[in-house]
């Protein structure tokens, strides 16, 4: 059932989690400016923004961690599967799995005491937390861990009991503050998985400055900056954001640049090496298949053809630089003569 | 939900090593002191038995030896109540508890029972000893009971302090040394205090626990215990709530 209402082109289902104008200040430094959320079932939403920039602390007031600046006088609110988190605290908080930046590990315990008060804490009678139990050290594989003191286990595995303790109770919003931090790859493109997994059946608000974990889980991402929210779009939107039209070419016998750039579609060209050349285009015309027959009718011998794409780094960067200057020639500054190709794209060889 | 965070406390204080060398060390020197006292009072008999009015078995061994562990505690408690809320700030297992469905008033009676049941543990050697002189005399259990009682609510009262101080800051080393000192503090307002109805006295618990030593029972001592724990559970309570707003 595609949901056509433009603010969530990608999302279905109901919404879990909404928050509206979140202000927070600590002190006289106001790290959080009236951020609005909202975050529906089967979404996994990526909080994207530099160190400092509020994303804790917005994740802690979602979380019912911290409260908002003087609500009232706001407007702030969040209402959890349609409960108001600041007026029923209790009632609320029995639906949300919150990970902070540190797992809240209590070393002394064994991994089964531990995640047994954590899941009868948020409400579980013991046959259900008994039975959770045994169901979450099976999707965050932990299952030979059971007996083990946690302070006698890796960092790896502490997290992965941190994430354990946020989803034992099946909440409806799952509030994870970077959760692969520290781990080795393998971990973590295990934990990716099994965050993609979460957010099939829960929503998902995870906080990072990793793109490539927005890249692989994200359906949605919200970049904060200086506390405020400043971009909101689907991920893959996010990564088409000011993406050029263009691609790299190596010539093993290349003619002058000049014959390149004579191409009809061809808006530029620029020699990177003895052989390599970045040849942009206008989005609407893509000249391609005619470069292809020039090189084989010249014998410039053709060795490679990519097609550019922008990282979601550029793009990021370029968001959040944007925002920085906050003025409109910023966002018109010529992006094609700046902007790197990614060596990770796929390539097109011929 | 206070039982369970209550057994929980429990639990990781019975997982640490230390605490069981706690106990151990504490055991030793409550039975020094048990012996102690007992000799003194078996070489003193002789001259007891010349008076008309003498003290019994009970008053000459139990009363000095739980108004010494009294004392010991005012000592004791803030090591073990400085864990109880800066540890888990300082460790960031609070946001665990502050993200879970529960009110303030779970967290700081949580705490408070969990503690409370473990000195209890820690000081029943003190009352088991005495018991056992039943052996080979008649014991006075009705001022046994009423130390025990007396005990009991002097330690909740400390607790209530260490508690209160340690959900002021983040370091447990502050937490202990600034709860020993309010407990430090309350007993010098009482001995220092030199007229004999000075207002200073009703200050301290340790005043107020000496009408339950000798064996009085009094209400208004009583009150003063669960008015005094109340008031910090409070604002212990109090401090968690503004944990969140102010952060």
């Amino acid at each position: 059932m595609p949901n056509a209402t433009p603010s969530a082109s990608q999302s279905t289902g109901d919404i879990t989690l909404s928050a509206r104008n979140l202000t927070r200040s600590f002190g006289n430094r106001q790290v959080v400016h009236n951020v609005s959320l909202e975050l529906r079932r089967g979404e996994v939403l990526g909080l994207l923004g530099h160190n400092g920039a509020g994303k804790s602390t917005t994740l802690q007031m979602l979380a019912g961690c911290l409260l908002p600046d003087s609500a009232e006088k706001n407007g702030s609110g969040i209402d959890i599967c349609g409960i108001d988190l600041l007026r029923h605290p209790a009632l609320a908080k029995a639906h949300i799995g919150y990970l902070p930046e540190n797992p809240p590990l209590y070393r002394e315990l064994s991994v089964n005491n531990y995640l047994t008060f954590a899941a009868r804490l948020r409400g579980m009678k013991p046959a259900a937390a008994a039975e959770a139990l045994a169901q979450t050290r099976q999707r965050c594989g932990l299952e030979g861990a059971g007996d083990k003191i946690i302070g006698t286990l890796s960092k790896g595995y502490q997290q992965r009991i941190g994430i354990a303790q946020a989803i034992i109770h099946r909440p409806a919003v799952i509030v994870l503050d970077e959760p692969t931090i520290g781990l080795d790859p393998t971990q973590i493109r295990e934990i990716r998985s099994l965050i993609r997994e979460l957010g099939d059946a829960h929503s998902v608000i995870l906080s990072t400055h990793l793109l490539s974990e927005v890249e692989s889980v994200c359906d949605r991402v919200d970049i904060m900056q200086q506390g405020r929210l400043i971009y909101s779009d689907t991920s893959e939107h996010m990564q088409q954001h000011g993406s050029v039209s263009g691609f790299i070419i190596s010539l093993r016998n290349p003619p002058p640049p000049g014959e390149l750039e004579a191409i009809d579609g061809v808006s530029s060209v620029e020699q990177l090496s003895a052989t390599q050349f970045r040849v942009l285009h206008t989005p609407d015309a893509n000249p391609g298949g005619t470069l292809v027959t020039l090189a084989e009718r010249h014998g410039w011998q053709l060795e490679q053809l990519t097609p550019l794409q922008a990282t979601l780094e550029e793009v990021f960067v370029k968001i959040t630089a944007a925002d920085m200057a906050t003025t409109a020639p910023a966002r018109s500054t010529p992006v094609g003569t700046t902007l790197p190709c990614s060596d990770s794209s796929s390539g097109e060889t011929t | 939900m206070i039982r369970l965070l209550a057994l929980r406390e429990l639990r990781s204080l019975f997982a640490l090593p230390s605490t069981w060398f706690v106990l151990a060390a504490l055991q030793f020197i409550f039975t020094w002191f048990f012996l102690e006292i007992l000799q003194t009072f078996l070489d003193m008999q002789p001259q007891l038995a010349q008076l008309a009015n003498a003290p019994g078995v009970t008053a000459a061994v139990a009363t000095p030896l739980f108004s010494l562990v009294a004392l010991l505690l005012m000592m004791l408690v803030p090591m073990f109540t400085m864990r109880l809320i800066a540890e888990e700030r300082r460790n960031q297992t609070l946001a665990l508890l502050l993200s879970a469905p529960l009110a303030n008033r779970h967290i700081v009676l949580g705490k408070f029972f969990g503690l409370l049941a473990f000195l209890a543990v820690l000081t029943a050697g003190v009352p088991l000893m005495l018991c056992t002189l039943a052996l080979g005399t008649s014991l006075d259990f009705g001022l046994l009971a009423s130390n025990m009682l007396g005990l009991l609510l002097l330690t909740a009262s400390y607790i209530a302090v260490g508690l209160y101080v340690s959900a002021l800051t983040a370091q447990p080393v502050i937490a202990a040394i600034g709860a020993l000192a309010v407990l430090v503090g309350l007993w010098l307002a009482d001995i220092a205090a030199a007229a004999e109805n000075s207002a200073w006295h009703l200050l301290s618990p340790l005043y107020h626990f000496r009408n339950f030593n000798t064996g009085l029972l009094d209400s208004a001592d009583a009150s003063y215990f669960v008015l005094f724990t109340a008031m910090f559970l409070l604002l212990a309570m109090q401090r968690l709530q503004n944990n969140r707003r102010y952060g």
